[in-house]
């Protein structure tokens, strides 16, 4: 079922790398939403089953060559099925829009370790520090294993497999699960039942096999508070009508998130977005 | 000098990088899906003239340089600095020879260059793209020569050397492009 939810919402996303635009609304101020998902999920709980969505989506500081503050995604969910059913569903889209012949499945610790070299993955803070030293020469200081994890991501990984086609990056650091479940690899490693689709080394989409555990989603949104007031950002307040939906049941569901300017790029052969925006940004 | 944050980064913009004064050439926002994002920006050192690489958090910020572009008159050079004036308020500044650099083939008096002053002091002077030199030294032009016949080389006023058509002859002013270093044609007559 096709729907359609609030761009402007009462509250804002706690991730610390993702900042919403806020409005001011008379005496409140209300946050333009960086991806429908919090109200998507409120419809599920609600008993709407399958739906999806074709809408803009706003991400404040983030513009660049792939990047628009005001951009339009694609998101669904599926209810019964997990990320790696899901990602297969992703796949089958995004082959046959780009009439790409297939795709590639890794799973984030052995794509890190093969572009990384073995035991990347592992590596302590201090290890993965002089690693990205050694490849990159000058980097940012005082990342934390995360913040290495995704700049080794970003300019290595990334550019290592620009020219893989289509490439799905599952199971993520369990730091780096975001909304996903938690789920254990076969070695009982916990990992997040994320993906990432990934088109010519460009990030295209972003899934999960969702957490429906409100108190772990409310300690997530505690753990994000943390870091936004460490790094000086303004702490957010946790959607209640999310976190009280979650409590009365999300039926178990993956859901993903996909640009559809970056399709449509990909698709045109462009590499800037403008080219497939109206107005872009600094136009608008 | 006020911060900059990298989404405040764009071409142009002259930032103090590990204590040297730069000016902004590209600035790449990267992020990979969630997590941190990073900007890769491409700097030039207005001093020393190379291009660095630098990655930096979004977010992050750099110390605005003190460096203003402005359009001066050379007026002399007293054998180690080079005097440009500003015609407006006549103040005068001295540019080492590193400051001005190449541009010292094309410096001719009372013509404008611009010059880049860091906490006030010339950094860069840049030419303007074309100038009028006179021919201080040339061989004889032949008789009937003609544009197309060939070239030959000639010293200017400021010591440097240029090709020029057979027929231009010593004495004459000739009007250069200072970004390829060529000959464009006679000097205009005035």
């Amino acid at each position: 079922m096709e729907v359609e939810t609030p761009l402007l919402c009462r509250t804002g996303v706690s991730d610390p790398a993702l900042e919403n635009f806020v409005v001011p609304c008379g005496q409140e101020q209300r946050f333009l939403q960086t991806s429908p998902e919090y109200a998507m999920k409120r419809l599920l709980a609600a008993g709407s089953g399958d739906i999806f969505q074709i809408c803009k989506a706003f991400r404040q500081e983030e513009q660049g060559v792939r990047h628009n503050p005001e951009y339009t995604l694609l998101e669904w969910y599926r209810q019964g099925i997990d990320h790696y059913q899901l990602a297969r569903e992703v796949a089958e889209l995004v082959a046959a829009v780009l009439a790409r012949p297939g795709w590639q499945v890794w799973s984030w610790q052995t794509l890190f370790q093969e572009v990384m070299g073995a035991g990347a993955h592992c590596a302590s803070r201090d290890d993965l520090e002089e690693l990205a030293l050694s490849q990159l020469g000058e980097i940012p200081r005082g990342l934390d294993l995360d913040g290495l994890h995704d700049l080794l991501m970003s300019h290595c990984v990334e550019p290592a497999i620009s020219d893989w086609g289509i490439v799905f990056i599952v199971d993520y650091p369990a730091s780096q699960a975001a909304l996903a479940r938690q789920i254990l690899d076969e070695t009982g490693e916990p990992k997040g039942a994320r993906f990432e689709c990934y088109v010519d080394g460009i990030e295209l989409a972003n899934g999960y096999w969702e957490c429906g555990d409100a108190a772990e989603l409310r300690a997530r949104f505690a753990t994000d508070n943390r870091l936004r007031k460490a790094r000086g950002q303004s702490l957010r307040v946790a959607d209640e009508y999310l976190l009280e939906a979650l409590a009365a049941g999300l039926p178990s569901c993956s859901g993903v998130a996909l640009g559809v300017d970056r399709l449509l790029a990909l698709k045109a052969g462009v590499r800037d977005l403008d080219a497939v925006l109206s107005f872009a940004w600094s136009r608008s | 000098m006020a911060n900059f944050s990298t989404n405040e980064f764009k071409s142009g913009l002259k930032v103090m990088l590990d204590g040297e004064p730069c000016s902004i050439l590209e600035n790449e926002f990267v992020k990979p899906g969630k997590g941190q994002a990073f900007n890769r920006v491409k700097l030039r050192n207005l001093r020393s003239g190379r291009v660095w690489d630098r990655t930096f958090k979004s977010g992050d910020s750099l110390e605005g340089a003190d460096v203003l572009d402005v359009e001066l008159e050379y007026s002399y050079t007293d054998g180690e600095f080079f005097y440009f004036m500003d015609p407006v308020s006549y103040d005068q500044h001295a540019a080492s020879a590193d400051a001005v650099g190449d541009t010292q083939k094309w410096l001719r008096e009372q013509e404008k260059y611009e010059v880049t002053l860091y906490n006030g002091a010339p950094i860069t002077v840049s030419p303007p793209n074309f100038i009028e030199l006179e021919i201080t030294e040339t061989d004889p032009g032949l008789k009937g020569d003609t544009a197309q016949g060939g070239s030959k080389p000639a010293t200017l006023t400021t010591g440097a050397v240029v090709r020029v058509p057979l027929f231009i002859s010593q004495g004459e002013s000739i009007r250069i492009d200072t970004r390829t270093g060529e000959y464009v044609s006679r000097a205009s007559k005035n």
